[in-house]
């Protein structure tokens, strides 16, 4: 992608100073470290499953920002590749036998290429089409899964076993899975982050901003949209066969719409295309489901007051009003 | 909350925010862990907000705490926690994971079959107990079975034989299925269909209809009407069957077919109403007006329970949780605690009985054993009041209602 390199500084045009540390600002360095603090520190304090499940989603949530915080996409059929990547990840773990890495990256190999074939249609069409695209496709794979042989229709894949990292190191005791998976949310999280400040990420941008106008300098924006969407479906898949290896089991649940609805619900809590939004919004959200339990139906009407909060104060989301408070970008 | 309680913080960065969520979360855990060597803590996870709750949730919770308040004083304290796993397995399996890790000794109800599995497998690793009785899966105690799992109340393979043969033997002998395209909906009708036939029935015919979203059932209804069968076996659940039998009787198909609901319980008909659903055929393991014990237990809860009766989800869950205590008392609490399969091996050990069910036993692969009913639902004539619905067709024993221990393939009847 030589050409882009060229015409993405063009596009660039911003402050030096904000371009520094690996495309971090200060700030964002900073919060950056914090969230590393905490996640070095959490599992001490807090239960592990449930950080890991947070890590799983806040990865997920991260690689649906990439889609609609950059590029101004709404898919509304991520689960597809979430709860794709999670039941590939989960039999290639038990019935293949695969270790789990080796299963996490059939997970995401599917998703990707599910993505690719899905993205390559539904990009044609952009707004309440697009979605509704995505939102149809995703409804074909739930009923895939459903009448599957191997998806287990309603009862999941269960008993999924977490297995030896590369063969060698078990993972069986939770801390050992904590640390493996916070180090692929840590990946993922900075691989998005560099793909958004690449060239091609300016790119995408300048898409998300005015498409002719990236058009009319030349840009095959079809061929842009289609490989962020093919990321951010592959991202996915790795946040869906991990979790699926954490928890032993993959199930209908994760190819839900409703689970296309939720990340919808992490972003937009979070913040939209912000960095740290997502993580935060994933954080709020796995928090609720989890420890408002024992609250019974109220989970869910917690969840639409917020959402509702959300959207009538917080414009910009809980990261983007801080930011915006604060005068930086987080 | 959280979002609206980190607002107003004017303190700056990310660093709060984090502490916040993560006091957040600790201040909302429930019940933080008391070292006491002497409580036996029960959770009851259950679907509090979902399509299950009036079969199971609060009435779950209901019945949990009346087997401990009739169980009390016994030189030990009981503890019931009660959480809501929204059907999702991975919520299911994390609350499972964090009770078990800080005390609780014995899931109860865990309805949904993908949740049920996750957590029996939890209660495997974790050596804790595991009493189901909102699942309806029969691979509880087939080829997932437990040495920690007890499966109480029902399962597929019950509701089938108790519909499937029962109904064959009143003389419903030709049978037509609405089934739902989904391994659930085919399993269920190929199971009733061999209890049918091994009854000397036969099966005219059947229209699967996609599942979910199906809301129209006329064309799949109008095969069943031109099949000329005797019954029409719905072979679906919750909204779907409340929907199908609603759309049957206005083709008229009451007319000249029986209507066997294979997963229907109390709670459906009297959402449907008796009008709709009379005459109807059901299968199940608990009905509070069947003798003067059900009817004195269900004199006992009705208070705490809206004033309602018990239904047979948590009916199970106060029977299993009565006997799980029965076992813990007899064996001590300190070895209860220890040993999850301890205490469920004492389980089978030790004959249950209780108002509910009534004697039974719990068979080596975890299954109890308690009567099937086949109840037909009233007409708006026979009903004398409030809950007064069902009446008794046929009894399947113990003994012949659930499947055969042999037949099961259960890995610890093997060995």
């Amino acid at each position: 992608m030589a050409d882009t390199t060229l015409t993405g500084t063009a596009l660039r045009g911003r402050p030096a100073a904000e371009a520094g540390y690996w495309g971090f600002t200060r700030a964002q360095l900073l919060a950056l470290g914090v969230m590393i603090v905490f996640m070095a520190v959490a599992p001490f304090f807090l239960y592990p499953v449930f950080l890991m499940k947070l890590l799983c989603f806040a990865l997920f949530a991260c690689a649906f920002n990439l889609l609609i915080g950059y590029v101004g996409l709404l898919s509304f059929g991520h689960a597809a590749y979430f709860g794709m990547g999670g039941y590939i990840g989960g039999h290639a773990a038990k019935v293949w036998g695969l270790t789990p890495e080796l299963a996490i990256l059939s997970g995401a190999a599917v998703a990707c290429v599910l993505g690719a074939a899905f993205g390559w249609l539904a990009i044609r069409r952009s707004g309440i089409y697009f979605a509704m695209i995505t939102l149809a496709l995703a409804q074909m794979v739930y009923f895939f899964c459903l009448q599957a042989p191997f998806t287990g229709g309603e009862d999941g894949i269960q008993a999924i076993p977490r297995g030896s990292l590369f063969g060698a190191i078990s993972l069986s005791s939770d801390m050992a899975m904590y640390w493996t998976v916070a180090a692929i949310f840590l990946i993922g999280f900075l691989l998005i982050h560099r793909i958004v400040h690449s060239p091609f990420g300016q790119v995408l941008k300048a898409i998300r901003e005015n498409e002719p106008r990236a058009t009319s300098l030349g840009y095959r924006t079809d061929d842009y949209k289609l490989m962020a969407f093919t990321l951010s479906a592959t991202l996915a898949g790795v946040a869906g066969a991990t979790k699926s290896l954490v928890f032993g089991i993959a199930t209908l649940t994760d190819v839900h719409w409703a689970m296309s609805g939720e990340v919808v619900l992490m972003t937009l809590v979070g913040g939209l295309g912000t960095v740290f939004g997502p993580v935060i919004g994933a954080t709020v959200i796995v928090t609720m489901q989890n420890y408002l339990a024992e609250m019974g139906a109220w989970v869910t009407v917690i969840q639409g007051i917020i959402f509702v909060a959300c959207v009538l104060a917080f414009r910009r989301g809980i990261v983007g009003e801080i930011g915006n408070w604060l005068k930086v970008k987080l | 909350m959280s979002a609206r309680g980190e607002g107003p913080v004017s303190l700056p960065r990310r660093g709060l925010l984090a502490a916040g969520a993560a006091a957040a979360a600790l201040g909302g855990l429930p019940a933080r862990p008391r070292a006491q060597a002497n409580t036996i803590r029960i959770g009851v996870l259950t679907d509090m907000s979902g399509p299950y709750r009036d079969a199971t949730g609060p009435g779950s919770v209901v019945c949990t705490q009346q087997a401990a308040a009739e169980f009390a004083d016994r030189g030990f304290t009981i503890e019931v926690l009660q959480a809501d796993h929204q059907n999702k397995p991975d919520v299911g399996a994390n609350i499972a994971r964090q009770w078990y890790d800080q005390g609780v000794d014995a899931i109860v109800d865990v309805p949904t079959s993908s949740v049920a599995l996750a957590i029996n497998q939890i209660a495997r690793e974790k050596n804790k107990v595991h009493l189901n009785s909102g699942a309806a899966t029969s691979d509880l105690t087939g080829s997932q079975c437990s040495p920690n799992t007890v499966h109480w109340t029902y399962d597929t393979y019950m509701l089938a034989k108790g519909t499937g043969a029962a109904v064959v033997r009143q003389g419903g002998d030709t049978w037509f299925f609405l089934t739902a395209d989904y391994a659930f909906g085919h399993a269920l009708q190929r199971d009733v269909s061999r209890f049918v036939e091994q009854a000397g029935g036969r099966v005219l015919g059947a229209a699967r209809y996609p599942f979910p979203a199906t809301t129209d059932y006329s064309a799949f209804l109008l095969q069943a009407q031109a099949s000329r069968a005797k019954v029409l076996g719905l072979a679906n659940a919750s909204t779907d069957t409340v929907n199908s039998i609603k759309q049957a009787r206005e083709f008229g198909l009451h007319r000249n077919m029986r209507f066997a609901a294979l997963l229907m319980g109390v709670i459906d008909v009297h959402a449907l109403g008796l009008d709709s659903a009379q005459g109807l055929l059901l299968t199940e393991s608990f009905y509070w007006d069947l003798n003067d014990r059900t009817r004195a237990f269900a004199g006992r809860v009705r208070p705490r329970n809206q004033n309602r009766p018990p239904v047979m989800v948590p009916a199970g869950c106060y029977g299993a949780t009565l006997h799980y205590l029965k076992a813990v008392a007899d064996m001590g609490v300190q070895a209860a605690k220890a040993s999850g399969v301890e205490v469920v091996n004492r389980m089978k050990a030790m004959p249950a009985d209780d108002d509910a069910f009534g004697p039974g036993t719990i068979r080596a692969d975890g299954r109890k054993l308690h009567p099937a009913y086949l109840f037909e639902v009233k007409t708006p004539q026979e009903s004398r009041g409030d809950w007064d619905y069902y009446k008794v067709v046929a009894t399947t024993p113990g003994e012949e209602a659930f499947r055969p221990l042999a037949e099961g393939n259960c890995p610890l009847v093997r060995s």
